[in-house]
């Protein structure tokens, strides 16, 4: 039993665990799923700009910072209690792609060889780990959500913002990954 | 209590993020080189849940623990907002192959690096608070 639920998941039970954050949080905590307001609420409660825009009462809101420093806990707890040592299983052609691109190591959930802090010196883990962070700060705060709550909760709502968001996501993460990042690693 | 709350939920999603490998930076650039069926199947399979969920729990007039008819509220509609902004975080998703949940999660799962990425996540929260007037939405 452990050892089957340490195996990573597959997409048809980890889809529906996602899914059930929503009716979860929305019986017990009555709030809308989503992740990527913690960023302006963290912004908010450590006073870092004096723009209008971190002027609002975030206690009201510290139930997301408590949710998202559960995720951080919950990962740890998981990779302790649960721990997998496999690597990710990837395609055949994702594999062949990224050794295209010179990525040839598969330990663990990234490769070290781009993330990792003896490689910050250089252009392109800079740009992946500092850029990358940059704009998912500032993509998420202009389109209003993220994965969570515009794919998710969004799409679960029938909204037509939401629906518009994804299509960007998938525009921003197609041209990143098929021309963006052969252009960054050659 | 609310907050302790949270913090579980906020718990069990970040064990699930791990477990589902949508945190993972190889997994991203599989689903964006439509080289698996994974994250499509995580994330369609999550919305068809999500949706049935709102539709029941709206059905039967559910109420929240606190009491509270549970009516979410869809996000406001700002098209150039939802579009531009989504190609934005679409183009970091896809460097940094974390979204802003699997960020936590990654952290958690000792990649100490990815603290950066928040950091710079939150920077970037903080320019577009700076610019936000003079954007259309």
């Amino acid at each position: 039993m452990i050892e089957t639920i340490s195996h990573p998941w597959p997409w048809y039970i980890a889809g529906p665990a996602i899914g059930l954050m929503v009716p979860l949080l929305l019986i017990v905590l009555n709030k809308s799923f989503g992740v990527s307001s913690s960023l302006r609420h963290l912004c908010a409660m450590c006073s870092v700009s004096k723009n209008d825009y971190f002027h609002y009462n975030w206690k009201k809101e510290s139930w997301n910072i408590l949710f998202v420093f559960g995720i951080f806990l919950g990962a740890v707890a998981v990779n302790y209690f649960l721990p997998y040592d496999g690597v990710v299983e990837l395609s055949r052609g994702a594999t062949e792609k990224l050794a295209g691109l010179g990525i040839t190591e598969h330990f663990g959930l990234l490769p070290e060889q781009l993330f990792s802090l003896e490689h910050i010196g250089e252009l392109r883990t800079l740009v992946i780990v500092i850029v990358g962070g940059f704009l998912v700060g500032f993509g998420t705060r202009y389109a209003g959500g993220c994965t969570s709550g515009h794919a998710i909760m969004g799409l679960s709502l029938l909204s037509l913002g939401s629906l518009v968001a994804v299509v960007g996501f998938f525009l921003g993460g197609l041209l990143m990954s098929w021309f963006g990042l052969p252009l960054l690693l050659s | 209590m609310k907050h302790l709350y949270a913090l579980i939920l906020g718990a069990l999603f970040g064990g699930i993020l791990v477990k589902a490998e949508v945190l993972s930076w190889f997994r991203i650039q599989e689903m964006f080189w439509f080289e698996s069926f994974h994250m499509y199947g995580v994330i369609g399979s999550a919305v068809v849940v999500g949706a049935i969920s709102v539709f029941i729990l709206r059905r039967l007039g559910t109420k929240s623990i606190s009491g509270a008819l549970i009516n979410p509220a869809p996000k406001a509609f700002n098209k150039t907002g939802n579009l531009f902004g989504g190609i934005i975080f679409g183009l970091g998703w896809a460097l940094t192959g974390a979204c802003p949940g699997p960020l936590y999660a990654l952290v958690g799962s000792g990649y100490g690096i990815m603290i950066l990425t928040i950091l710079a996540a939150m920077l970037g929260v903080v320019a577009y608070g700076a610019v936000r007037e003079k954007l259309p939405h």
